[in-house]
């Protein structure tokens, strides 16, 4: 595999409003400089989409966005041909229809290796489509060029995209595909991680609210049976909660105010009132 | 190749890593992207040689088996630094070439290996040695600097072989019995047992609609099968030791039922064997069902799920009156219960506790070789769900009727 691009960005070191962790640092530029699509996967609510964000932010690259779904095909990508255009079109004499190249609109894959610049591609969810569809992106992933059918015309990447692949786990990903990554599996932030998130969206956040309310959360997380644990988002927004109202941070060692914003699932609740651990 | 014990250790460990993934690693450490310590490698070995979270505890395993402790670091340890000191290039290989090594059986491999590394040394006659003791590297050879081995990463965190040896990542392994915490997990694995992945459909209604909206221009609409055809039966044994299981596996399907919406969800059980009764499951209320009944009405479509440890007297699967309770008179022996299950639903799998070691029990045996017959864990579940939707379910095996009776 040849590496197309070496360019010499510096190192991406995470964005002011995007944390990361010190593996989580390293393996994305090692993905850049080998070229190889690195694939994401964690939790509900690790970042993993924001990812991309911030590392288009930091390397200085614009982000090209593809959210799978599950009618998604592999093709998409790369480029679409709008027959019923054309059909359309052709009724009338205004526009020459025998230039099919009007009716080729690139997909995000297409416009990634067209553009002149070096970009960030972030395939969203990639397991929410057919198990094939992986495979089906694997060509032209390796090769970064593919062929318009309908044109005969080559699209080739000048530069090779940072590749960013999130899923969520809801399928198993085909092996060939899985060969060609580099992955990452995105664990929960540890509190000492988990205060520097918090503290970029409340710099001036008291120590003592910050601590008792990460120590809350944590235990809260620990309760065994949660259909749905409290991640970042939910503690994020508890703490607003906690801070308009003015809680007194040693109220929370005894009780948990506004609790429904953290738990969102009935069975949750009562699941934590018979563990009671979390005391 | 340098340091390839860790590649061997990993096959031998059960860790599927390709050759194209391990040339992809020497080439991210012969570009220099890897600092030279045992943490920084750790981390970008394991995002280019493993793929799944599942499989990162092996990983932490091999790891520390490979490379030792803090305090006693193998040769391994000490070749890697050597090496990640003074990088060399590594020989690009074609796919061809690739694909051929990875036909070779291990031993085989690991010759090639060898002579590739003889190769490279004499080419770099005098230089640093990949392999071996009689480098310049400065961390000399033998593992003499074990401090060396140690050198922190960034903000000296926690170094390689202390996050290897803590296996943080045990409770993702997916070969662990189920159990809550795997729950969520497995709940979308079931997804699979009902979602329709199909050709889209021509939706007529939408697309009447915006034809209209586009003043009459033609318009289509097209929307994803929707029908939710899976109908889903669960037969548990609820034989005493099988208890912790049984409440496990119930909650688990009836939240998928809750989830997805099958067309239809009935979870009965049997006491070690079925026999001419199913009864109703732990939390169900009412009698029990003949079983000739399930399998008269019950749609042969049906995905019939068995959960059981398949251990048994021989007589309660194969004499009449063998059923384990003494007051059961049964008039057919329980194998041939079992073998019309399995013979009106063609989509059926057994799913099995214990782990597959403890299968070697005639009884276990027998009962697999008329169901497939999977471990009760993630991947267990995994292979069963792919045996259910397989579009030929595997053939159903003849009765030996010598069997009854005896024993």
């Amino acid at each position: 595999m040849t590496v197309t691009s070496k360019a010499a960005t510096a190192p991406w070191q995470g964005t002011r409003d995007y944390i990361a962790s010190d593996d989580l640092r390293r393996i994305v530029n090692v993905a850049v400089a080998l070229g190889r699509p690195l694939l994401i996967k964690g939790e509900p609510g690790t970042g993993k989409t924001l990812l991309a964000r911030s590392i288009a932010d930091g390397l200085g690259m614009p982000l090209l966005n593809w959210h799978i779904k599950s009618t998604t095909k592999a093709r998409d990508g790369l480029y679409v041909y709008d027959t019923v255009q054309r059909l359309y079109d052709s009724r009338f004499q205004d526009k020459d229809v025998s230039d099919i190249e009007q009716y080729i609109k690139l997909g995000p894959l297409g416009r990634a290796f067209a553009s002149s610049e070096r970009v960030v591609l972030l395939i969203d969810e990639v397991d929410k489509a057919d198990v094939e569809f992986p495979n089906d992106l694997l060509h032209e992933l390796d090769a970064m060029s593919f062929t318009i059918d309908e044109t005969g015309k080559t699209v080739r990447a000048t530069h090779r995209p940072v590749v960013i692949i999130t899923s969520n786990n809801e399928k198993e990903l085909p092996d060939a595909f899985l060969r060609r990554v580099v992955f990452h599996f995105i664990e929960f932030p540890d509190k000492a991680l988990m205060s520097e998130i918090v503290q970029v969206h409340y710099p001036d956040l008291a120590r003592e609210l910050l601590d008792q309310a990460l120590a809350a959360f944590y235990r809260l997380r620990g309760v065994d049976g949660l259909r749905k644990r409290p991640s970042t988002s939910e503690l994020i927004d508890w703490i607003a909660a906690l801070l308009a109202h003015g809680v007194e941070p040693a109220h929370l060692d005894k009780e948990l105010p506004f609790l429904g914003t953290l738990i969102k699932k009935e069975q949750d609740l009562t699941a934590m009132q018979r563990a009671r651990s979390w005391r | 190749m340098p340091f390839a014990e860790l590649f061997f250790a990993m096959r031998k460990g059960g860790l599927p890593v390709s050759l194209s993934e391990w040339m992809a690693l020497m080439q991210a450490l012969a570009s220099g992207t890897v600092q030279p310590d045992l943490t920084d490698f750790y981390r970008v070995a394991r995002a280019v040689l493993v793929k799944r979270e599942t499989q990162y505890d092996t990983w932490d395993q091999v790891f520390e088996a490979v490379f030792g402790s803090d305090d006693l670091p193998t040769e391994a340890a000490s070749q890697l630094l050597e090496w990640l000191e003074n990088p060399l290039p590594v020989p690009e290989l074609t796919p061809e070439q690739l694909a051929m090594m990875e036909q070779l059986p291990l031993d085989k491999l690991r010759e090639l290996f060898e002579e590739r590394l003889r190769e490279q040394d004499e080419r770099h006659d005098g230089g640093n040695k990949w392999i071996g003791t009689g480098g310049k590297s400065p961390f000399g050879n033998g593992g003499v600097n074990p401090g060396g081995v140690r050198v922190g990463g960034a903000g000296g965190g926690r170094s390689a072989v202390q996050i290897a040896s803590q296996r943080r990542f045990a409770a993702y392994r997916s070969d662990r019995v189920l159990d809550t915490r795997s729950i969520a997990v497995a709940l979308k694995k079931l997804r699979r047992l009902s979602r329709k992945e199909g050709e889209l459909e021509l939706d007529v209604d939408e697309s009447i609609d915006e034809t209209c909206r586009n003043a009459g221009e033609l318009t289509l609409a097209f929307r994803p099968p929707r029908k939710n055809e899976a109908r889903v039966l669960l037969l548990m044994d609820v034989g005493g030791s099988m208890d912790p299981y049984v409440h496990l596996v119930e909650k688990l399907f009836s939240a998928a039922n809750g989830l997805n919406h099958w067309r239809k969800f009935e979870a009965l059980s049997f006491h070690n064997c079925p026999y001419e009764s199913l009864y109703p499951s732990e939390y169900g209320r009412g009698d029990s069902v003949p079983t000739a009944d399930v399998l008269a009405e019950r749609s042969p479509e049906t995905f019939l799920i068995m959960v059981g440890d398949a251990s048994m007297a021989p007589s309660e699967l194969t004499s009449r009156n063998g059923a384990i309770d003494y007051w059961h008179r049964n008039e057919t022996p329980g194998l041939v219960w079992l073998h019309r299950l399995r013979s009106r639903f063609k989509r059926a799998v057994w799913l099995n506790p214990t782990p597959p070691e403890w299968w070697s029990g005639w009884t276990v045996q027998l009962i697999g070789s008329l169901f497939p017959m999977f471990p009760l864990t993630l991947d267990g579940l995994d292979q069963a769900i792919a045996t259910l939707r397989l579009r030929t379910p595997p053939p159903i095996p003849e009765l030996d009727v010598r069997l009854m009776g005896g024993r």
